[in-house]
């Protein structure tokens, strides 16, 4: 048995996530790949584009942020920003506070999760409720999302029901229909009656100061609709330097997320609405946060700051079909979060998640279907470096000794000699061998046959014949 | 020192020692113009077919809106008051039409009649901007949502709708039924906003 937290995880899974999550993942990935290049026949020129719009904007992130941060004023909005989670969270609870909202809606945002927005505002006594379908299963199960834009990707329609019959939401009833119904009966009273509704932003336009928000089932639009203050949290990596380059971004999101052309519902939002407006949210704030961005930002890592949140790295992921979401305890799942996650813990917690960049096999897939061309292979191996020069534990759980393989590979005799012995590869079975940790793999395996230094073997004949032609 | 400054400060660490910056690349938008979807030159045709792909109804006339509403069983509802003028008498018949939302009853509203600032014939998308359709809950509340957009209002891709977007502090494009694949990837439509997106070019 693997000694690694993620085999672990993937070993004790229930049948019945492994195969939510393998099918749910799989699903949709050749109509995916066939809209993209279907409609974008230069999609891999585009995707390369986007890439270096957002590298761009990173390495200028000073000059945008406060960019955006102008016109956001002049618009007529509020603008804060917060160091950690702990600000972020205190920024809202104040806000709310001090404007005496007690009910709030909250449409899908992957920064609140980072920072425990809802445990937070639970706690301080505030009433809010999820309105993405999905996330509001993830709050009444007090779960956590295990994907990134399908949270529930782990559940089947009976566990839903289920829970909907045990929060009062109707009889038991499975049928995905009258879930998505019962759902929606009861969401329109919360939109109404909620003082507040809180965002995040797919997008921010430091030429405008437009933010720009993505849903298909319209909660955030509607949430917007009723509440009198908006909130939107947003990562400061979210900048875009001007419309022009949403238009590129926004094609290559939901074709590389569900395989739309667009989301159902993409709002561009500028500022609070306007007096003569009947309704839409009077004030309007933004808090850009950073909670490890900066600290990312610093690191040789620093391209996936670009991931605009569009999953289909952890969709083509083969360690993500099999072990799911929640194998990389941390919010950000999938090849992500194998490289975001330990850098956004910072220096004192990257030691806990070191071995996350090893839940990979290196393939590649998710570099070909990234919309932002995230070199994600090379990140993994930027981290597990860096894991190995600090010593964090978690990186040599199960990693071979290399020792005796650097000590042939420094004397050309002992090379040469160990060439000749593995001719015994050959002869004796493979279950007889002492592999060590690599017993795992070859248990599953067969290897071809052994013609170590063969090579060898025709070069020094070709030197013979090039000095001695007969 | 308070979060800004330390966000501010922190970002500069961080790329001062860059030796070299990533530059702007140049944009083309014409690369990422969708030929296939506008075969018929970015026209009504591409529009209405990119439209009902998306599963939404596009109507040429209020005749067959008044037989869809007839149909759903649709006899009450909201109409922008901007726009009532533009309602023939034929269609206004046998319907109770209301000028304002109530929040107070929204399921009373079977559907809702706004006005759309433009459409985008690549994507099939309806835009509406809050200048335009200033209770924004007459377009999500109601089951049947119904838009109504001048012929001369039509963008051929999402760059020129983009270049459009102006000084309006909201504006949301709508690309067919609210929807969701939440539950076990099965496609439900309608989820918080309507499940049925009529566009009308008049």
């Amino acid at each position: 048995m693997s000694h690694q937290q993620i085999d672990q995880f993937a070993h004790r899974l229930d049948k019945g996530v492994r195969d939510s999550v393998l099918g749910g993942s799989a699903a949709g990935t050749e109509k995916r790949r066939q809209v993209l290049f279907g409609d974008l026949p230069n999609a891999d020129s585009l995707r390369a584009l986007a890439g270096r719009i957002k590298q761009h904007t990173l390495e200028h992130l000073d000059r945008y942020l406060e960019a955006a941060e102008e016109r956001l004023i002049d618009n007529g909005a509020k603008v804060h920003f917060a160091w950690d989670a702990a600000s972020a969270c205190q920024q809202v609870e104040t806000l709310l506070r001090e404007r005496g909202v007690r009910q709030v809606t909250k449409s899908k945002t992957m920064v609140s999760e980072e920072i425990e927005l809802n445990r937070h505002l639970a706690e301080k006594g505030f009433d809010l409720v999820e309105t993405d379908l999905g996330e509001f299963i993830v709050q009444l199960d007090g779960d956590h999302p295990s994907h990134v834009v399908k949270p529930i990707i782990h559940k089947n329609r009976s566990q839903i029901a289920k829970t909907f019959e045990r929060c009062g939401l109707g009889d038991y009833n499975d049928d995905p229909e009258t879930i998505t119904r019962r759902a929606r009966e009861y969401m329109r009273r919360k939109y109404l009656s909620a003082e507040a509704s809180i965002t995040g932003a797919n997008f921010v336009s430091a030429e405008s100061g437009r933010l720009c928000i993505v849903t298909n089932e319209g909660n955030s639009r509607f949430g917007l609709a009723g509440a009198r203050v908006h909130i939107a949290l947003v990562g400061i990596e979210k900048l875009v330097p001007d419309d022009r380059s949403l238009s590129l971004m926004l094609n290559l999101l939901g074709r590389s997320a569900t395989g739309q052309n667009l989301t159902v519902y993409t709002e561009f939002i500028r500022g609070p609405r306007q007096p003569e407006a009947i309704s839409g949210p009077e004030e309007m704030h933004v808090i850009f946060v950073n909670a490890g961005r900066t600290e990312t930002l610093a690191s040789d890592c620093r391209e996936i700051l670009r991931c605009i949140r569009c999953g289909a790295c952890m969709n083509v992921c083969p360690v993500y079909r099999q072990s799911s979401g929640h194998a990389y305890r941390s919010v950000y799942p999938g090849p992500l979060g194998a490289v975001l996650s330990p850098l956004l813990a910072g220096s004192a917690r990257f030691a806990e998640f070191a071995d996350l960049p090893k839940a990979s096999s290196l393939c590649g897939a998710c570099n070909e279907v990234c919309p932002v061309d995230i070199p994600i292979p090379d990140l993994l191996l930027r981290l597990r470096d860096r894991a190995h020069r600090e010593h964090a534990p978690a990186a040599f759980d199960d990693a071979p000794n290399l020792k005796p393989w650097a000590m042939l590979a420094k004397s050309p005799a002992a090379w040469r000699m160990s060439l000749r012995a593995a001719n015994m590869l050959n002869i004796v079975p493979l279950g007889f061998l002492p592999f060590g940790p690599l017993g795992r793999w070859t248990s599953q395996r067969t290897l071809p046959s052994w013609r170590g230094g063969r090579y060898r073997q025709w070069a020094a004949e070709r030197k013979k014949q090039k000095n001695n032609p007969s | 020192m308070n979060d800004r400054a330390r966000i501010f400060s922190a970002i500069n660490d961080a790329l001062t020692p860059l030796q070299e910056r990533a530059a702007l690349p140049e944009l083309d938008p014409a690369q990422w113009v969708c030929p296939s979807r506008l075969t018929e030159g970015g026209s009504w045709e591409d529009f209405r077919r990119n439209f009902e792909a998306v599963n939404g109804t596009f109507l040429t006339s209020f005749e067959a809106l008044s037989r869809l509403l007839r149909d759903a069983n649709a006899t009450e509802g909201y109409a922008d008051p901007g726009l009532l003028e533009e309602l023939p008498e034929t269609f206004r018949d046998g319907l109770t039409l209301h000028e304002t939302i109530d929040r107070g009853s929204i399921d009373r509203y079977a559907f809702g009649i706004t006005r759309a600032h433009a459409a985008i014939a690549e994507s099939g998308t309806v835009i509406l901007r809050d200048l335009d359709t200033p209770d924004r809950l007459a377009a999500l509340a109601p089951w049947i949502h119904i838009t109504l957009v001048a012929k001369e209002a039509l963008f051929s891709n999402v760059t020129e709708a983009i270049d459009d977007l102006g000084e309006d502090p909201n504006t949301v494009w709508v690309t067919g039924p609210s929807k969701t694949a939440d539950v076990e990837g099965i496609l439900i439509e309608g989820v918080h906003g309507p499940g049925i997106q009529v566009c009308l070019p008049i």
